[in-house]
């Protein structure tokens, strides 16, 4: 009965073969370490935003008058509202500490080597549609730090010649944020960048079962075949990294939950206090700070004493990434048996970020800036000296098999 | 590097104390389970502060319920407007007039807490002083130049900034540990009506934490009895 119901289904699409090549017959390097979850907790959390994000869309009011008053009227008076709006506000940082986690990972054992140049590229798109995704949604509760965030970020895309004032006023809708910049983050933030996320997750994955996953070794498992032509390192998706997923899912929720029902705040980074206060254009708040995990690039922004020259750094420093595939010359992908020299600067690389990140939440002051600048220097030197070394690095020699 | 590194966490002392703000802040010690001090604090909250400040996102019922007053004593004792009780807490003066009146708008307060810190509602509650020089008479040690009056001068009585900055209160129809009490009062209810799901979210926090354990554990078997294989 049913094998007939499958058999009708199959001559018509390739549903059983889709399965058996993405999921079923997915060979899967045997090696994967705790690194390797953070791809399907992205899509979790994925899940996660685009539910709790309709729910939400169903009493909240996008007008200037209304906005705030409904995301009270959600945290008060909607059943279990408090809890779809704190999913969502942890969900949104939890998204960030995922992916910086993921793509450190791809980082750490050159996961965007070749072949995998255009998984790397789609994944770097998901990163940038995720910000502007951010970026929008944080406008939408319409408090004072959403309103004057957005006031400072997009006020930089006045510091573009010629076309500088221009841009703003068509990106703002009025002549300040309104109600009319209201009105057209929330469509883009509930469906134009949602669906281009949907998409290129689809894009991301789809490169990846083509070209197949990198391990922490950085060996191609697929060289290495057995007289069936399955890979001798590999084992199916499923169950194997299925059942492994769902642990990592479990302990992923344990700290998720933790911080939703003991800290939904995170201390002011999650939720920034200003923000519990209503949007007011005649009131400036004291400090004003973007959400943490903007911080490591707006550092970079007030590094620079030229505001134009500024948005330039922080561009770069986002579309740098981009290149990488092309700046690291080395044909060995692990930092495993990469050099002492690409250990260092990796590790240099984290902390210049970790440190920009910081240096972002709190207020400039001369010395700060100062430190800023050094560790914009050694972000964007991380680039250029992969570049430099990379060509002739002294590598270790790559075992044929992997080691776990 | 390292130099940079160790510049820098020499640093961070100066920073924290520059971020913090200028004014200490006295320890509000709120307890959200004491539902008699919750009471207390919406009693005094309705009388001194509900004139001038709404707390306009909760509503009359619900704020009832969940202290646990009747509905009977939320209508005759702490309403004062004509709202019905399923109404929203709005205030009896028009935004307007009220702006005319002291300069400017005073505050919607259902989520000061929130903004402010529970700390800093207690001590700015505590933080009037007699000042000639300002309009109502009075200044507060941590929101200086305040544009209201002590409303809870004939409680606390008539605190008077002394040379070396204590302040001491003369008159009052409370003792000092009783006024302390009463701004805790208010606090606590400011901090209820901030978030007023609060309690129960942690209560819940604590299954759905206890239930993920153990998920994780029966994860955890799953992954080692599928994996036995996997050398």
């Amino acid at each position: 009965m049913v094998k007939n119901l499958i058999n009708w289904i199959d001559a018509r699409i390739p549903m059983t073969a889709t399965y058996n090549r993405h999921v079923g017959q997915y060979a899967t390097p045997t090696n994967f370490n705790f690194w390797y979850f953070f791809g399907s907790l992205a899509m979790l959390v994925l899940v996660n935003q685009l539910l709790t994000g309709i729910w939400l869309t169903m009493n909240y009011v996008p007008t200037a008058e209304g906005a705030f008053a409904s995301v009270e009227y959600i945290m008060r008076d909607v059943e279990y509202g408090w809890l779809l709006r704190y999913m969502h506000s942890t969900g949104a940082s939890a998204f960030f500490v995922v992916i910086y986690l993921h793509m450190f990972r791809g980082l750490i054992y050159g996961s965007y080597q070749k072949p995998r140049e255009l998984l790397w590229l789609f994944g770097m798109l998901i990163f940038l549609v995720l910000m502007a995704e951010a970026f929008m949604g944080y406008l939408l509760p319409w408090g004072q730090m959403s309103y004057w965030g957005a006031q400072v970020i997009i006020s930089l895309f006045g510091a573009i010649p010629v076309i500088g004032d221009d841009l703003t006023l068509w990106i703002r809708g009025d002549y300040v944020i309104s109600g009319a910049t209201l009105n057209r983050f929330f469509a883009l933030h509930v469906i134009a960048l949602p669906l281009v996320l949907v998409v290129l997750v689809f894009l991301h994955l789809i490169a990846l079962h083509e070209v197949g996953s990198n391990n922490p070794d950085g060996i191609e498992i697929k060289k290495n075949k057995d007289e069936n032509g399955w890979p001798v390192d590999g084992i199916p998706f499923h169950p194997y990294y299925t059942v492994k997923d769902i642990m990592g899912v479990a302990g992923f929720l344990i700290v998720f939950c933790y911080v939703l029902f003991f800290i939904p705040e995170g201390g002011g980074y999650f939720l920034e206090k200003p923000n519990f206060e209503a949007a007011n254009s005649m009131k400036t708040p004291e400090h004003i700070a973007p959400v943490w995990y903007f911080t490591p690039f707006y550092a970079i922004l007030r590094a620079v004493p030229d505001k134009l020259g500024g948005v330039i750094m922080m561009g770069l420093s986002i579309a740098v990434l981009f290149v990488l595939p092309w700046l690291d010359r080395c044909k060995v992908k692990s930092v495993r048996y990469r050099s002492t020299l690409h250990k260092l600067n990796i590790a240099q690389f984290a902390i210049s970020f970790i440190v920009l990140g910081y240096l972002g939440v709190v207020p400039a002051t001369p010395t700060l800036t100062i430190v800023a600048q050094v560790f914009t220097f050694t972000y964007f030197g991380f680039f250029v000296a992969l570049w430099v070394y990379s060509k002739n690095e002294k590598t270790k020699p790559v075992p044929a098999r992997l080691t776990h | 590097m390292k130099k940079l590194l160790i510049a820098l966490v020499a640093l961070l002392p100066t920073l924290a104390i520059a971020a913090s703000g200028h004014v200490h802040l006295e320890d509000a010690n709120v307890d959200l389970h004491d539902k008699a001090s919750l009471e207390r604090g919406v009693d005094l909250f309705q009388h001194y502060c509900s004139g001038c400040h709404s707390t306009q996102y909760q509503r009359y019922e619900r704020v009832a319920t969940d202290i646990g007053i009747s509905a009977d004593d939320m209508r005759n004792k702490y309403m004062f407007t004509d709202a019905k009780i399923g109404e929203l807490m709005q205030n009896a003066i028009p935004p307007k007039d009220a702006a005319k009146w002291f300069g400017a708008t005073p505050p919607d307060l259902t989520l000061v807490a929130r903004v402010r810190g529970e700390d800093w509602v207690y001590s700015y509650l505590k933080g009037f002083y007699k000042d000639p020089s300002r309009p109502f008479g009075v200044n507060n040690t941590v929101f200086p130049s305040v544009g209201m009056p002590h409303v809870l001068e004939e409680l606390q009585g008539t605190p008077v900034k002394q040379e070396d900055g204590t302040i001491v209160v003369t008159g009052g129809k409370l003792n000092a540990e009783e006024y302390d009490q009463a701004v805790r009062d208010i606090t606590g209810f400011l901090v209820y009506s901030a978030e007023p799901v609060k309690l129960e979210r942690q209560a819940m926090g604590w299954w759905v934490l206890g239930f993920l354990f153990i998920f994780f554990i029966v994860a955890y078997l799953l992954k080692k009895e599928y994996w036995k294989d996997v050398h």
